[in-house]
């Protein structure tokens, strides 16, 4: 898409490189809640492109980073995507996070957040990870519906309640969210400071107790989805862009909650957000 | 000088090495007595410095930048000769 001087700017930046695989899906799961969505390539931010292209970061009022491969998920899920964001747009993503935009990222895009220090950044964003998201425990690729409770409210999840449970479906090699060395620590600090934004959970909403198949790849506390401090910033493994519509539920034949599908409510929650700041 | 450095990249001690636990059955089933098995990566890179030190500095650097995660990994660098 070309843009003149005098057009709006799209609401959300769906930022993408070589890899990136969930782009269109997650445009059309904004579009769904009345959000223009633009697909970026990274070089259009960095400015290597030609001069109709480029795309400033702080144009938008959101920035996504949809899942994939990005790099082919070379050295770690995420690194290399980070690496080149990190080099070259540091400082503007240091403004735009810290203006308190707000930024999701799924699946590769919690990767990406991770690696680039933006995620769980106790004390502002890190220059190197404090977390990693590595290899499942089944050390097998998990592609399977998963079941998440919302523990602790964000912007991005503000239409959902607390305890509320969805249905949502994970695809990924490289999940299991640990601290490393310093898991104990560092885990009460994420719980204190209430960063934990879903946790994989049994159908009833029970607790997981880090056993597959209800948590899918060894999450240290069954967690799924984190946020910043400042609560603007969020990844999480599952894909809500995935489950829209009412068709793509599992339980669709069993359950007859409308038409939407559970992963709809992160995007209306957004949507909500996002025409209320304007 | 061109040099040719080895980075060695491995999981810390603790860290579940879920691939390597899985290599370990598999070998197992085979009917090797194998007692553990640990994943590493190895990058051979060759660079361009004014001296091996320099060198050794550089890709010290990059490990911590983009190699390593230090959450989960620890590395090691040496010269390739």
């Amino acid at each position: 898409m070309l843009l003149t001087g005098n057009d709006k700017m799209p609401d959300v930046c769906v930022l993408l490189i070589e890899g990136t695989n969930c782009e269109k899906e997650t445009q059309e799961a904004f579009s769904g809640v009345g959000l223009d969505a633009e697909l970026v390539h990274l070089k259009q931010l960095l400015g290597d492109c030609e001069r109709q292209r480029k795309r400033r970061l702080s144009d938008y009022g959101m920035l996504m980073l949809p899942g994939g491969w990005s790099a082919g998920d070379y050295i770690r899920a995420g690194a290399i995507f980070a690496a080149r964001m990190k080099s070259k747009l540091g400082d503007e993503l240091k403004d735009f996070v810290e203006s308190g935009n707000l930024v999701l990222g799924v699946c590769n895009g919690f990767q990406i957040l991770t690696e680039m220090g933006l995620l769980p950044a106790f004390k502002g964003i890190s220059d190197v990870p404090t977390a990693s998201l590595t290899n499942n425990l089944s050390s097998c690729f998990q592609c399977r519906p998963t079941y998440i409770k919302h523990v602790n409210k964000t912007p991005l999840t503000g239409k959902l309640d607390l305890g509320d449970v969805i249905q949502v479906p994970v695809a990924h090699a490289e999940g299991r969210f640990t601290f490393g060395e310093k898991q104990d620590m560092m885990l009460k600090q994420l719980i204190e400071n209430n960063q934990i934004v879903f946790r994989y959970c049994r159908v009833d909403g029970s607790e997981a107790q880090e056993i597959y198949p209800w948590n899918p790849n060894g999450s240290i506390y069954d967690i799924a989805g984190i946020c910043n401090p400042e609560r603007n910033v969020l990844g999480l493994m599952p894909h809500p862009e995935r489950v829209i519509n009412r068709l793509q539920m599992t339980d669709w034949t069993r359950k007859d909650n409308g038409d939407a599908g559970d992963g709809r409510v992160v995007f209306e929650s957004i949507a909500g957000y996002l025409k209320a700041i304007v | 000088m061109q040099y040719s450095l080895e980075v060695r990249i491995e999981l810390k001690k603790g860290v579940i090495d879920a691939e390597g636990e899985t290599v370990k059955k598999t070998l197992n089933l085979l009917g090797y007595e194998v007692e553990g098995v640990n994943t590493v990566s190895v990058y051979v890179i060759r660079l361009s410095a004014e001296s091996e030190e320099e060198a050794m500095e550089k890709m010290d650097e990059a490990a911590r930048r983009l190699l390593a995660n230090p959450v989960i990994q620890n590395y090691s660098i040496s010269a390739v000769k």
